[in-house]
């Protein structure tokens, strides 16, 4: 497929000005579009003095534009029709960016009411509507197709959902569409709860539902890029931006700290290292001694390892950053609220009722183990008729936390209902496990005949912990079981201090789903070639954190480390 | 100007028959080496008579022509300069195009010679033959023609690193190429040494002055000049100015080409020695065998005729050959330190492999035949810069060849280059309108990488004396493209060979699907014929067929699908696709073609086309995929007239290489090496900056001119009126 510098000029004929231009001087019926825009390349028409009508464009331009070249791209008549994506794959039709997502309301500080998470880019619609089920969905929900096609300007009230269609939280949806939106591209926000657990689950659906996470100050680039600002602001971001983004590539190494970079850099020269193995053998077959697949097996097992361990970190660190959300639920009158109390009165944390739409749920602060730690009890609905509303409410909150605390009643056992929330609770989660602590409360209050079902259900959970709210006996074993789901007890004091970002994050998730993929790809026994593609990307999703590139030094590591050649 | 002694032995055995022919008193000297010609020839002249040896150029503007004008000059679309495997792809392509093209070769009986390695094809290489083939080349038909022995390398190493490498008879090889290019019409040849290249007012070229003070004249000119720019030839400490053994090198043109601002480098590559087939010992040698079943380079089945293969052999160096190289370190130019010139990394000497990989006991030696006629055998792996007296009882310490007495000499070649980054991806130049550089010239080594840059140099140099847009194949197009990118982008300072390793996308750029991703444009380009399009057109129709019915047909239980559960390890369902079936690892079209399933429409080749799509197609669309995230934002063009310097929001070294390479888009601009993800993010904050104030000034300009713009409508509008006038 030839792309003509012409039409290269009319896709990029999206730029708004260019299109206040075509609008004025497009006349449908003659001549064709072409040609309207090899008259805009030549200016001289513009101003012609000549009452005569333009001649068409001869279609081969003159020899003396010197630019004048035609780009040909990848394209395989093969491929045409193959698989459901991109058929044909014309670049023209192609979007020009990716739709990008980012939490753009300010995080860290004390909860707000309302967090805000923008999508922006050509699918933001498309993608909102893969997380968002609007509350009312005859209106701009169309059901046959699923697709979501809603008016501009106009707020609508749903849920998000996550990849499995549990519900993430209840938001507001306010779409923005090209080009009235900051971006000048189609904008989606989603107006969530301010907790930063709840933005992050939201933000990670959108994620997962193909955004990309935006750059630091890519709404703003876009909204430049995109002509959104005029000239002055528009230099003034310029200047902030390069700025910016000099500092953070600079940054990128200089902000994480020992560990963390040494760990990600010798997972990059792991990769690397592979890569030349496998890609020597691939350019110069008869020169290299056989590769050994069980070796190259278990490196990949060690830097999965690795990135797993890295990720573990970068987890703990969130949890410094971030804090650890934790719900408590259970039947009513098991001592949910004498639990919440007891435990937020030793370290005297005030006990907040929000107002507002999470007016219904009780958050208390505790510090563990140096960890922020934000209880949610379900204790403070208010008595309501409608039953299906409360365990809704109480599932909602149980689903945004990292951990659950089921609670029980040494007095009454073990009951039914226990066992259908349990279960509830359980298939809401659906693969996401979030571990569950059973706490058996008013343990002073019953004998020590329960041992039998708690012996029984505590299998069912992470760990199982005897308190008593009243006395406050066994809140220090719940902290202590908490530090070690969270595996707060074992790392290292030096790891604590890594700095890792969401963006470091999102890499090292990259690099390990291609590890994973990798070793399927060994496993199926596919060719060696195939080994590469995954490798690759581990290297570029390392590189990324690290900020370097790799090819030029495969092959120069091949050159010095073989020899090879003829 | 000129400095060159020319070797008179030469110039009496070669002649000048369209010029004796033409001008039987201009030039008397050459009717003393006009001797008979072969019949072949007078044909040749007979089909192509002579056209526009008198035209004159309109205009009379350069200055030293004076001498030649009552000799006549010569005119023509497009002058290649140099008859190797750039020069002939890029002449064939020019002349097939329509272009009037003239061949310039200092010797017409070396066109198309293989100086080095008697093959073609090879890792990575293979893909750019078939590519050049697929656009409608000519390097994949000769090397089918003119083969010895040909292998399939990497065969169970994935579809996209899968090569074909073929030996070839060099002398037929060099024969076919020749008859080719004498009878394809549109294309004159005559041997000439250019030293000169002839300048229009606007910098744009005019033509080329040969040595004998002769002017050719043509809005394009291509210069492939290998290793003959100020070629020097080295054994051991001994050099003469030679572009080969045997053959005189060109000069001048480097310091014209400097005068006219292009920047040239020196590089450096070798050849081994060649011995007597009838002195090796064959009986301790391991044999390598060609293919059983031949395949092919050329997509045209006109082509394929299927020869006897010849045998290679495989020798190892041994302790003696490694003590008798480091006792004589010092007599070689690299280590004696007398030639500084790079050679390639991946083609080292066999003194370089012995001192930088101490611990390696030994090195594989192969010997390969160079022609079904002569006793010649190349060492392959053996090229060395030891001088004469030594190589001999070098080559003696190789198993086999003990007894054996060497024909040729292994030296080395020093030539001129000038590095890439001075053309731009369509191969013209950046700062001579209407000048292209092919081949050896843009710091490539290899026939194939030669033949790959002169068939786009040919296209474009016909389209520019055409007026038409130049082509440029994007790097993730082709191997072609990416070769290219790599050379004008990367600042290249030793010889460049193609690696699959150089393309980030190879899966989508495999031998199988070149010409589904190529010959599509080879035909809107021209050099595919109807007959050509038609077969692969019905080619392209079979392969998709027969994946609509692999989708179709299912199965239930039988010997089949016991079958694939046996090789596969995985249980088959029932009523599964065949489709399905030939997802399962392991699964080949064969096992379908032995139980019964197979289309027997369907050649060798189109069933592998078949079960490359269908088996990877996973890998496939995800690479896809990932290619076409990253293009948009590459392919944003770059103006020509960016000022890097003034930039003060790049790093320093940015602005330095971005300056001096000049890329064309994005894309180039962030594979220029020392140019941070930072730099082009700053970039393309830059452009679109002036983007915005030249959009303002346009605002006035559009403003001002609405005037005009009303009156052209209501002219407009009359026109119209009066035309359906005059048509009523």
């Amino acid at each position: 497929m030839i792309i003509s510098e012409n039409s290269h000029t009319a896709t990029m004929a999206l730029l708004p000005s260019f299109r206040t231009i075509i609008t004025r001087f497009y006349r449908p019926t003659k001549p064709p579009p072409q040609l309207i825009f090899s008259s805009l390349l030549f200016p001289k028409k513009l101003s012609s003095l000549f009452p005569l009508p333009p001649k068409p464009q001869p279609l081969k331009p003159l020899a003396s534009t010197r630019q004048e070249t035609s780009f040909v791209s990848n394209r395989d008549e093969r491929l045409v029709g193959l698989g459901s994506v991109n058929d044909g794959g014309s670049i023209e039709t192609q979007s020009s960016t990716s739709t990008i997502a980012a939490i753009v309301t300010s995080l860290g500080g004390p909860p707000a009411a309302v967090g805000i998470v923008r999508l922006s880019g050509p699918n933001a619609v498309d993608i909102a509507g893969r997380v968002f089920s609007p509350a009312k969905k005859k209106k701009g929900f169309d059901s046959g197709s699923g697709s979501w096609k809603p008016k501009s300007h106009i707020v609508e009230y749903g849920v998000v959902l996550d990849s499995q269609g549990n519900v993430v939280d209840e938001v507001l949806a306010v779409p923005m569409l090209a080009p009235k939106s900051y971006t000048r591209e189609d904008v989606v926000e989603l107006q969530c709860h301010g907790s930063e657990v709840c933005l992050r689950r939201v933000l990670k659906a959108c994620l997962e539902a193909g955004a990309r996470l935006a750059e630091p100050g890519e709404f703003t680039l876009r909204a430049f890029l995109n002509g959104r600002l005029d000239l002055s602001q528009a230099e003034n971001v310029g200047k902030l931006i390069s700025a910016k983004s000099v500092a953070a590539a600079d940054a990128a190494l200089a902000g994480m700290q020992g560990g963390f970079s040494t760990l990600v850099r010798s997972l990059r020269g792991q990769c690397i290292e592979l890569l030349t193995e496998i890609e020597a053998r691939l350019d110069f077959e008869d020169e290299m001694p056989p590769l050994d697949v069980n070796i190259i097996m278990d490196s990949i097992h060690a830097m999965s390892q690795d990135v797993e361990h890295a990720l573990e970190t970068a987890n703990y660190d969130k949890l410094l950053q971030s804090g650890l959300q934790i719900a408590i639920v259970g039947r009513p009158n098991v001592g949910k609220s004498s639990l919440l109390n007891a435990w937020s009165k030793s370290e005297r944390a005030i006990v907040t009722e929000i107002a507002g739409t999470t007016r219904d749920v009780v958050e208390a602060s505790v510090s563990v183990a140096g960890v922020a730690v934000t209880l949610l009890d379900t204790a403070g609905i208010r008595e309501t008729d409608d039953i299906v509303e409360k365990i809704e409410r109480s599932e909602a909150v149980a689903m945004g936390a990292d951990v659950i605390i089921m609670t029980v009643s040494a007095i009454d056992g073990w009951t039914l209902e226990d066992t259908k929330l349990v279960e509830r609770i359980r298939s809401n989660m659906g693969s996401a496990s979030i571990p569950m602590i059973l706490v058996i409360n008013k343990i002073d209050c019953a004998s020590s005949a329960c041992s039998d079902w708690v012996n029984r259900e505590a299998k069912l959970f992470s760990k199982h912990v005897f308190t008593c709210a009243i006395t406050g006996q066994g809140i220090h074993d719940l902290e202590k079981s908490i530090l070690e789901i969270v595996g707060l007890d074992k790392i290292p004091a030096g790891g604590r201090r890594w700095t890792v970002n969401q963006r470091q994050c999102e890499q090292l998730m990259r690099a390990k789903e291609a590890l994973v993929r990798l070793k399927s790809t060994i496993e199926e026994e596919l060719p060696l070639d195939f080994w590469t593609i995954d490798l690759k990307e581990a290297a570029l999703a390392l590189g990324q954190i690290s900020g370097d590139d790799i090819s030029e030094e495969i092959l120069s590591n091949i050159f010095g480390k073989f020899c090879i050649g003829k | 100007m000129s400095i060159l002694s020319v070797h008179l032995s030469r110039l009496t055995r070669h002649h000048f028959p369209f010029s004796s022919l033409l001008f039987p008193s201009s030039r008397p000297y050459y009717h003393a080496c006009a001797p008979s010609r072969r019949n072949l020839r007078f044909s040749v002249i007979k089909r192509f008579p002579f056209r526009c040896i008198c035209s004159f150029p309109a205009t009379n503007s350069i200055a030293d022509r004076n001498r030649n004008v009552e000799v006549g000059e010569e005119k023509y679309d497009v002058i290649v300069v140099g008859g190797g495997h750039a020069g002939c792809e890029a002449a064939l392509a020019s002349a097939r195009l329509g272009a009037k093209t003239l061949l310039l070769t200092l010797n017409i009986d070396r066109i198309a010679w293989q100086p080095c390695n008697p093959a073609v094809g090879g890792l990575a290489k293979s893909q750019l033959v078939h590519e050049v083939d697929a656009l409608g080349g000519e390097i994949g038909k000769v090397a089918d023609r003119c083969y010895l022995q040909k292998r399939v390398l990497n065969v169970s190493r994935g579809p996209a690193v899968r090569a074909l490498r073929a030996q070839t008879d060099k002398r037929e090889y060099a024969m076919q190429m020749k008859n080719v290019v004498e009878s394809t019409p549109n294309l004159s040849i005559r041997e000439a040494m250019v030293t000169d290249i002839l300048l229009g007012k606007n910098d744009n070229v005019e033509g080329v002055c040969t040595f004998f003070g002769m002017n050719f004249y043509a809005p394009a000119v291509i210069l492939t000049t290998g290793t003959f720019m100020s070629g020097k030839i080295w054994v051991g400490r001994t050099s003469m100015p030679a572009g080969r053994a045997g053959e005189s090198a060109s000069h001048g043109l480097t310091e014209n080409l400097q005068r006219l601002g292009f920047e040239s480098d020196r590089l450096k590559t070798g050849t081994p020695a060649r011995v007597d087939c009838r002195t090796v010992d064959f009986s301790v040698l391991e044999p390598q065998l060609g293919d059983e079943e031949v395949s092919w380079f050329s997509f045209d089945p006109d082509f394929h005729i299927e020869k006897e293969q010849m045998c290679c052999y495989l020798t190892r160096t041994t302790k003696s050959t490694h003590q008798l190289i480091k006792d004589n370190l010092h007599e070689t130019p690299t280590y004696g330190g007398w030639v500084e010139a790079k050679g390639p990394r991946y083609c080292p000497s066999i003194e370089d492999k012995i001192v930088r990989f101490q611990d390696k006991e030994s090195h594989q030696i192969f010997l390969e035949p160079e022609g079904r006629t002569v006793p010649e055998l190349y060492v392959q792996g053996f090229s060395t810069g030891l001088p004469e007296r030594l190589q001999l009882p070098l080559l003696r310490t190789l198993p086999g060849l003990e007894n054996c007495s060497m024909l040729r000499p292994a030296y080395a070649v020093e030539y001129d280059y000038l590095p890439a980054h001075q053309c731009s991806r369509s191969l013209m130049t950046k700062k001579i309108d209407g000048l292209f550089f092919s081949g050896q010239i843009n710091g490539t080594t290899g026939y194939e990488e030669a033949a790959a840059q002169g068939i786009i140099s040919g296209i474009n140099a016909a389209r520019h004396s055409d007026g038409k847009p130049l082509i440029v194949l994007e790097r993730e197009s082709s191997y072609i493209g990416t070769l290219i990118d790599d050379l004008v982008t990367k600042d290249l300072r030793e010889p460049y060979r193609m690696l699959t390793s150089r393309s980030e996308h190879r899966l989508l750029l495999r031998s199988d699907n070149a010409d589904s991703r190529l010959t599509p444009l080879g035909r809107e380009i021209g050099l595919i014929d109807d007959r050509r399009w038609k077969i692969y057109q019905d080619k392209q129709a079979r392969i998709s067929d027969e994946k609509k019915r692999l989708k179709t047909v299912r199965i239930s239980g039988g010997d089949l699908a016991a079958d694939v559960s046996h090789f596969s390890g995985q249980p088959v369902k029932e009523s599964s696709t065949l489709e399905s079936l030939l997802k399962k690892p392991h699964i080949e079209y064969k096992l379908l073609d032995k139980h019964g399933f197979g289309n027997e429409m369907l050649s060798r080749t189109e069933k592998e086309c078949v079960e490359i799509d269908i088996k990877y197609e996973g890998f496939i669309i995800r690479q896809r995929n990932q290619l076409q995230q990253m293009v948009h934002q590459q392919h944003r063009r770059l103006p020509e007239d960016l000022d890097y310097y003034a930039m003060t929001t790049l790093s320093l070294e940015a602005r330095e290489k971005l300056s001096k390479v000049r890329p064309q888009t994005i894309g180039q601009a962030s594979r220029v090496g020392g140019v941070s993800p930072a730099d082009i993010t700053a970039l393309m904050i830059i452009l679109e900056t002036k983007r915005r104030k030249a959009q303002e000034v346009r605002r006035h300009q559009i403003r001002a001119s609405v005037m005009v713009d009303t009156v052209e409508n209501l002219s407009d509008t009359l026109t119209e009126a009066v035309e359906q006038f005059r048509n009523t």
